[in-house]
This record gives structure tokens, C-alpha cells and sequence, in this order.
């Protein structure tokens, strides 16, 4: 039977230790002269992207190159979809010409899980809709983690996620996997960019940016995903960077060990200004380079390579 | 536990005989030692890569014993060759177990060391392995036990012991020595 990685609640705990560990291990295969293996020989990944993407997608198929596997690449405007051809002809056309799992993104929401249930190949969610991002959730508990030196877990790091939460998958995502992991995780932002009904979600919520930022140890923000807003959900860009945006001088305030993390594209001066995006608390790049090795990881783990399954084999 | 053994979890096996103690196991990590030296004249670095896991151990040992007589300079590392071998759908990564090559193979000497050479299939994936490091001057392979059953064209350069073997039978090497296992029945 395939597995396929939608949500992070398709992962057990056991799951998620193994997928950190396995991206250490190929952490460190990225940091060879030759950053490359043959694990995945003759296997073909097929990236199926709906939305543009810059880091996932090359993050992606650079994590296919360096395994070996072949990489067959979609992109919607070259596509036949132009022409009319459905999600689910498109979805069996990519199977059928042989990819052995599929990495997708789309616009709609649970849009991944319902093409995985048409096929008999792995999937892997690299964003659906507002539902789930799980590979960036996963890059940046690995990064959080082995910024703190933190083990296995991230009890009792305080996580502040801020922006435009209502939108984001990556904030979903985040929540869930920061949390089982027993971090702390505050949303904060104005009340029209935070989903109404939160009370089932781990989280604390707070509208004020200055009351949460002396506590937090990473502080997360996210992108206004302004091309997904169907009505004017906020005055103006200007109006929340005066409230939400971390400048230099907000940065001040926070703890001097706190970390900036962005799972881009970073869009500066809105949520962020240039001289925090490349100040030295902020991990954004590192954030990147860990991504290749987390979904190197989940590749080679889908592929059945490394279930910790001792007992079956020899 | 090392693949080279044809070890299995699904098989239980009763100790049939010891083979070398551990004094013959010093003894003959000694020896290799002292080969290694005579074979390596003029070598500038020589880079001591044990295979995870069973050859671990032995590399540090061997390591050891070299830098007490060795007119070179030694370094120690381990390899994981578990993305390298041609049949990795079969088997996990083995938990925890790590790649540390702390020092550039480019130009040096690289012995790898293993504890048991069965069919060579593990050799094969640590030669590719370490070449994704760069490119050596030369490779050469050290193994505590060849038991035979080669399936590719591969030979050590030093050996602790020839032991003939049945494939059913397992070979243990550690520190207390060296035994062999007999496969009484399978388990699973």
C-alpha cells in the first residue's frame, strides 16, 4: 500500500521523528563535495504545480536530482489544462506515463487529497489552497530545533506565527506539527486576517504584535496573500505594516536570542523589513537550504525505503 | 547489526564455535596495522573510513594502532552506505548510524574498513560513496573476516582471517572475538 503526505496529521509521532532524523542525515549529504546518491535510481518524481512557485518547486526537484530519481516537470500554462483537459485526466496522464509519485500544488484546498485518491502512486501536498503545507512545516521544526539545539522536541519554545493567518496553509501546518512537538504557538494579527472559529486549534491568539514579541523565541511571519482576497479584508498594506510589520526597532524589543523565520516569498517593507530579512536573527535563507534535505527526506521515506521496518528484511 | 553477515532478525541462530578470541582479535588488528604501514610508504594522509556499523569499532582501532607506528598522518571517519546499495528498497537506513568523513579524501589514501567481506555488495556502495567525497589517490580495504560467497569482483587488501562458511551460517565479530552462528530455524 502508498502513502502519501497530505496534512500533517497524516504522520504518526514515530513518523515524525524518523523524517528528522532522515533529514539530518541528508543535511549531511548535502554538505559533501558531490551532494548527490543513488537512492532513488530509476524512480521518477513528477512536480504537478496549479499555483507559482519558486523555492518549492526547485526545492523539490533539486531534492529528486540529488537522490538520483528523474524529474518530470508540469506547469500549468504550457499545459493541455489550457485546453480543457480535466484535474483528474491530467492526474492519470502523469501516472500513466510512468512517474512513481507526484508532488502537487493547487489553488483549492483538499485538492491534493482527492487527486490521491484517484491514483495508486504516492503524493506529496506541496500546498492546497488555504488547507496544508506539510514540507514547510516540516524544514522549519528542523530548523527551529537544531537552531535551539532542542533534541527531539521543542518543549517550551514560544512560537508567535503574524500576518495574514486566515490564508495560510503554512500556518496550518505549522500549528499542528509545532504543538505535538510541544512548542507554544501564539497567532497574532489584526481580527480580519485570523480564522474566526479557533477555539479547536492549540494556539493562543493576540492582536497586538508589541505585547506578544518580548516573550516570543521564534517569530514567524507570514506573507498577505493578497491575491486571495475576495473582499477588502483590511484598509490597506500600509495600515497593517504599521501594526504588524517587524522593523529594526520592533526586532529591539524582542528577546536578543529570538530567531525571524518567513517561509517566503518575503515581501519587504510589508511584513518585514529589509534590514531584519537579512539581519543576523533571521533564518530565512537557512529556512531554504534545510528544505532541500527535508524533502529529500520525505522522498526517499515514501518511498518505502525507511520505515524503521528491521523486523521484515535480511 | 551488519547486512554483510547475512545476519537476519527473522532467523534465530545458536553459537556454534568460537573462531578467534579477543587476544587474536588485538593480535591481529596489530598486524593489519603494521601491513597498512609497510604498504603505505610515502603516503602523506591516510584517511580510516570504518563501514556503520560493524566496522566502526575496528577502524578506531585500527587507527589507534596506526598512529603509534605510522610515519603518516591517520584520520578517522565512518561511512553509511545505505543510499548507495542496489537493493535499498529492501532495507532501512540503520538508525542512528552516520556518514563523518571529517577530513578531504581528494589525493589521500583511503582504507575502508569492515568487519566481515561476505558477497562484496556493501564494498561496492562504499566505494561509490566515498567517491561522492572526491577523488582519492588510492582505496584500499581492510576486513577483520573474508568469509567468502563473493558475488562481484572485489578483494581486500588486508585480512584478519579466511573463514569458510556456509551461507546459513552468520559471522559475529567483536572486541571478545569472532563466532560463528548457525542458523537453528526461522523464526518468522
Amino acid at each position: 500500500m502508498h502513502r502519501s503526505l497530505v496534512s500533517i496529521s497524516d504522520l504518526t509521532d514515530e513518523d515524525i521523528t524518523e523524517l528528522m532524523e532522515l533529514s539530518r542525515v541528508f543535511f549531511e549529504v548535502n554538505s559533501r563535495d558531490i551532494p548527490k546518491v543513488p537512492a532513488l535510481r530509476g524512480k521518477t518524481v513528477a512536480t504537478l504545480f496549479f499555483e507559482n512557485s519558486t523555492r518549492t518547486r526547485l526545492s523539490f526537484e533539486l531534492a529528486a536530482t540529488r537522490l538520483s530519481a528523474d524529474v518530470l516537470t508540469f506547469t500549468l500554462a504550457s499545459s493541455s489544462v489550457s485546453k480543457g483537459e480535466s484535474l483528474r485526466d491530467t492526474a492519470e496522464t502523469i501516472e500513466s506515463l510512468g512517474a512513481d509519485l507526484i508532488v502537487m500544488r493547487h489553488f483549492s484546498s483538499g485538492s491534493v487529497q482527492l487527486v490521491s485518491s484517484w491514483l495508486d502512486i504516492p503524493l506529496v501536498n506541496a500546498g492546497d489552497g488555504a488547507h496544508e503545507h506539510p514540507t514547510q512545516a516540516l524544514l522549519d521544526a528542523v530548523t527551529i530545533m537544531d537552531h535551539f539545539e532542542a533534541g527531539k522536541r521543542l518543549d517550551g519554545i514560544e512560537v508567535a506565527i503574524i500576518g495574514d493567518v486566515l490564508h495560510s496553509r503554512v500556518a496550518r501546518s505549522n500549528v499542528q506539527l509545532l504543538s505535538r512537538l510541544g512548542a507554544r504557538v501564539t497567532l497574532v494579527g489584526p481580527p480580519a486576517l485570523l480564522p474566526t472559529d479557533l477555539s479547536l486549534w492549540p494556539v493562543k491568539v493576540s492582536n497586538s504584535l508589541e505585547e506578544v514579541l518580548p516573550l516570543c523565541d521564534v517569530i514567524y511571519l507570514l506573507r498577505i496573500q493578497s491575491e486571495r482576497f475576495s473582499e477588502s479584508l483590511m484598509p490597506s498594506l500600509a495600515e497593517f505594516s504599521k501594526d504588524f510589520a517587524l522593523t529594526h526597532d520592533r526586532l529591539g524589543r524582542a528577546k536578543k536570542t529570538a530567531i525571524v523565520m518567513h517561509p517566503g516569498p518575503i515581501i519587504r517593507g510589508v511584513e518585514i523589513t529589509a534590514e531584519v530579512a537579512d539581519s543576523p536573527q533571521s533564518l530565512i535563507r537557512k529556512q531554504v537550504s534545510n528544505g532541500v534535505g527535508v524533502r529529500m527526506a520525505v522522498l526517499y521515506w515514501l518511498f518505502g525505503a525507511y520505515q524503521g521496518r528491521l523486523e521484515s528484511i535480511w | 547489526m551488519a547486512p554483510e553477515n547475512g545476519s537476519s532478525s527473522g532467523h534465530s541462530y545458536s553459537m556454534a564455535s568460537v573462531v578467534m578470541t579477543g587476544t587474536d582479535v588485538k593480535r591481529v588488528l596489530s598486524r593489519i596495522a603494521h601491513e597498512v604501514v609497510e604498504h603505505n610508504r610515502g603516503c602523506t594522509e591516510l584517511v580510516v573510513v570504518g563501514l556503520q556499523t560493524g566496522g566502526v569499532w575496528i577502524a578506531e582501532e585500527l587507527c589507534n594502532a596506526l598512529l603509534e607506528i605510522a610515519t603518516f598522518p591517520c584520520a578517522l571517519g565512518s561511512l553509511d552506505v545505505s543510499l548507495y546499495r542496489d537493493d535499498h528498497a529492501l532495507r532501512p537506513l540503520i538508525k542512528s548510524s552516520s556518514t563523518d568523513v571529517p577530513v578531504s579524501v581528494k589525493g589521500e589514501t583511503v582504507l575502508l574498513v569492515d568487519d566481515v567481506l561476505f558477497t562484496g555488495r556493501t564494498v561496492r556502495a562504499a566505494l561509490e560513496a566515498i567517491l561522492g567525497f572526491g577523488r582519492p589517490k588510492a582505496i584500499q580495504l581492510a576486513v577483520m573476516v573474508d568469509r567468502g560467497h563473493r558475488e562481484l569482483p572485489i578483494r581486500p587488501d588486508y585480512v584478519g582471517k579466511n573463514l569458510p562458511t556456509s551461507r546459513s551460517e552468520m559471522v559475529e565479530v567483536t572486541r571478545q572475538g569472532v563466532r560463528i552462528l548457525k542458523e537453528v530455524g526461522n523464526a518468522s
